[in-house]
């Protein structure tokens, strides 16, 4: 029962063309530094790129795509029509509202900082009251989410909540307290700095604030992605959910450990005592577990499937599997890309290991393939599997679909491993000009050159992608079945109270911020002689 | 459905998650402030708490060791973007009376015919960070430190007003027609060296960094060596130190001679 098809379809839409504009972007970026073109002479055009590509993939785009999912599943979960629709409609508009007047000062080049700051560089207000709106817009749909499944407790008490809202209502609430983090460093630090009002930042607490978001957000991106997994995977190729509850504790234990690690992000860091670097080192190790959690759940759950479909034997049940359905070659594509990624992060995470790697093209090949690669891929999943619901009209063709993923799929791998590999050679990220011509990187160029053909790739496959939604709209109507989540094998009758609530997860979410981020924050907050002179960019 | 449920150790997800959680901080804790920083070979602590505060990242008195011989003086200036911003007019005129005296080397309206720099029209805080490091030593010369040596902090705040008052007239150098050099578009990313225009003007103009366009070849080539050499040391954080030991002598004399061909008046300026 989907009623707000409008409202959902507004974030959907404005989240894929964000994306489209930044997909482009990135792909220029390859190219201006590659060994393929000359060199735009000018970095600070680099950087203005580097910007928007960022604030637009990091905050706007899967922010829109959780928030308009979010929406989907509430309704089509809980059974019930959303209950704050205008307030939603504020949210929404509030992040269209932000997302412009951010991308006016980065267009102006007034706000060339990147999109995770970096104080003491310090840009145009505007670009960070920007930002800021939209965090905010995202805060009213936690409320909605919040709220919801409030409304749907009063007229179901005691029972169990869905699994699809349950891990959504998760998500939120990641984001409404990992969001703080960068929240307080913009208001606090950055706001009154671009504003006039000082003329000094202490970058190093700035940094610790920013790493408290940093990490989660990832998780809050991967948020779908999970959802999908566990709620519509199963369903669509024609199976049953392994285990309620194993979604249920990795959705908790996202929610909990998610977020009390991203001083792993600092390693380098002097500000942060090496204690702390340690604690939150240990924590990092522990995000494995939700994830080889869901790795589990899902094989089995794909087994199920492909047993049903008269697969046989320890391995003869793979081939049996629905390999034309666009679902299953995503899930597929997404898990190969995790374990290469998750592999990857585990390097990170290690603090002998990362020295090596730190500020190098491994990090930034790294985050491209967990979000663009594992992540986004199951974002373009669940537009293909919502879309007909949306719009009452079929898909035009599974085939463009099919090419569109396996596009994806080796855009992906063609970019990000030699990007990996360069970074492993010692070539240092965000710089917007290689010399390629001397001796210690032209071996390098090779790797670089095939890392740009990988981003065409990828633009390929993105604007196929926006192309199949959009002709979508002109097929003829057809009527779509009611939307459903994957059924578990065994019916869920009773949960927990534990797993039914959030209280305890968030008890616990909050009390790790405290003891791991409390000390490092606090001291210097209370220090004095931290601040630096802000070095303001494109002030001329 | 009630927390008083929920948050009690009956409760065995309440009990086995705070206890699990519980358990692997003070786990990690013992681990990263005190097994790890014992392990530390090199490092030797007073006490348990002296090992702990290290972990934690409090700063404290390094242990007492030998100071070697004082090195020169370095540069004290801290310059902020909105100093020196908005002068009144009577800094201004307190500062044309004051540069009475730079007129013999600096030119009377602040253009040199004498390889000195061209102050007409540069940034305030150029002028009022080399006058300070003049006076405290950290840059010295033979003409400008007995110069410096008894002006006050206003009179330097005016003296700098002054020459960032004047306009940037065109000096008195010949035009070149040569090619832009590499070593200024790009710098040399390798070498850890930015192009010239990203700190001093064409690309953005960083604070303390003075615009560079007609002044003398001879001399910014001079400044250059002696950045490399180590004569002069007032630059913060070693940035133009760090740049002209790494240029060859074939760059330095690019670098100079390309600036000193260009006119002032396209460098736009910041206020």
């Amino acid at each position: 029962m989907l009623e707000n098809r409008k409202l959902i379809l507004a974030h959907f839409w404005l989240a894929f063309a964000a994306f489209g504009l930044a997909l482009l972007m990135g792909a220029w970026q390859m190219f201006v530094r590659s060994p393929l073109y000359t060199w735009i002479s000018n970095p600070e055009w680099y950087y203005r790129s580097l910007t928007a590509h960022g604030t637009v993939m990091g905050y706007v785009f899967p922010t829109l795509v959780a928030m308009g999912f979010g929406y989907a599943i509430t309704e089509s979960a809980l059974k019930q029509r959303l209950v704050g629709v205008r307030w939603a409609w504020v949210g929404f508009w509030l992040i269209v509202t932000g997302s412009i007047m951010a991308m006016v000062p980065v267009a102006l080049g007034r706000a060339s900082v990147l999109y995770t700051f970096y104080p003491p560089l310090i840009g145009n207000a505007f670009y960070y009251i920007g930002v800021v709106l939209v965090v905010v817009g995202s805060w009213i749909w936690v409320a909605l989410m919040s709220i919801n499944l409030r409304v749907w407790r009063r007229t179901h008490p005691g029972e169990p909540v869905p699994l699809a809202m349950f891990a959504n209502v998760a998500g939120s609430y990641l984001w409404a307290w990992t969001a703080v983090g960068a929240a307080l460093e913009l208001l606090l630090q950055i706001i009154p700095v671009a504003l006039g009002w000082r003329t000094t930042i202490d970058a190093g607490l700035a940094r610790v604030f920013f790493s408290w978001t940093l990490h989660a957000i990832v998780y809050f991106w991967l948020m779908p992605t999970y959802i999908a997994y566990y709620t519509i995977v199963p369903r669509a190729i024609g199976g049953r959910l392994y285990s309620d509850t194993m979604g249920r504790i990795a959705f908790i234990l996202f929610l909990v450990v998610a977020m009390p690690i991203g001083i792993h992000h600092t390693f380098a860091d002097p500000q942060v005592g090496a204690g702390f670097k340690f604690i939150h080192s240990a924590f990092t190790a522990l995000v494995a577990l939700p994830t080889l959690l869901t790795v589990f759940t899902i094989c089995a759950s794909v087994e199920i499937a492909a047993r049903l479909r008269g697969g046989r034997g320890p391995f003869g049940w793979i081939p049996a599997l629905p390999w034309r359905n666009p679902i299953m070659l995503a899930v597929a594509f997404s898990f190969v890309l995790l374990g290469f990624g998750g592999a990857g992060g585990l390097i990170n995470m290690s603090y002998q290991l990362d020295s090596a790697v730190h500020n190098t093209q491994w990090i930034t090949g790294h985050f491209h393939l967990i979000f663009g690669g594992a992540i986004v891929i199951m974002y373009f999943a669940i537009a293909y599997d919502l879309w007909p619901h949306l719009t009452g009209r079929a898909l035009p063709s599974l085939k463009l679909v099919r090419t569109q993923l396996w596009l994806w799929f080796v855009g992906m791998i063609v970019t990000t491993f030699p990007w990996h590999w360069v970074g492993i050679l010692g070539m240092p990220r965000r710089m917007a000009y290689y010399d390629y011509a001397d001796p210690a990187i032209a071996p390098q160029a090779f790797s670089v050159t095939l890392s740009a053909i990988g981003a065409f790739i990828l633009l390929i496959s993105g604007l196929l992608f926006l192309f199949i939604l959009a002709t979508a709209h002109r097929q003829p109507a057809s009527e779509a079945s009611e939307y459903r989540f994957s059924l578990p094998i065994h019916p869920v009758r009773s949960v927990p109270l534990a797993l039914n609530t959030f209280a305890i997860w968030v008890a616990l979410m909050i009390g790790l911020t405290i003891t791991n981020y409390g000390y490092p924050i606090l001291t210097l907050a209370a220090r004095s002689d931290t601040s630096v002179p802000a070095v303001y960019v494109g002030a001329q | 459905m009630s927390t008083r449920e929920l948050f009690t150790f009956k409760n065995a997800y309440f009990s086995a998650s705070v206890g699990i959680t519980a358990g692997l901080f003070v786990l990690t804790a013992l681990g990263g402030f005190i097994l790890l920083p014992y392990l530390q070979k090199e490092v030797r602590f007073a006490s348990l708490w002296d090992a702990i505060c290290s972990a934690a990242g409090l700063p404290q008195r390094a242990a007492a060791v030998a100071t070697g011989k004082v090195g020169p003086r370095l540069t004290e200036a801290v310059l902020t973007p909105t100093m020196l911003a908005r002068p009144s007019q009577e800094s201004i005129g307190r500062g044309a009376t004051l540069a009475h005296r730079c007129a013999i080397c600096h030119g009377p309206t602040g253009l040199s015919r004498a390889d000195s720099p061209n102050l007409a029209g540069q940034y305030a805080s150029v002028i009022y960070k080399q006058m300070l490091d003049f006076r405290s030593g950290a840059r010295t010369s033979a003409i400008m430190s007995p110069f410096a040596a008894d002006l006050t902090d206003q009179e330097i705040a005016d003296v700098a007003a002054y020459y960032a008052y004047l306009p940037r007239l065109p000096a008195y150098h010949p035009e070149r027609k040569a090619p832009k050099p590499r070593i200024v578009i790009y710098g040399a990313p390798l070498r850890g060296i930015a192009p010239c225009g990203s700190c001093h003007g064409s690309l953005d103009n960083k604070v303390g960094s003075p615009w560079l366009e007609g002044q003398s070849e001879v001399y910014m080539r001079e400044q250059l060596l002696a950045f490399a050499s180590g004569q002069r040391r007032n630059d913060i954080s070693q940035q133009m130190r760090n740049i002209a030991r790494a240029m060859t002598q074939q760059e330095i004399d690019e670098a100079a001679a390309y600036y000193a061909s260009q006119p002032p008046d396209v460098v736009k300026a910041v206020d």
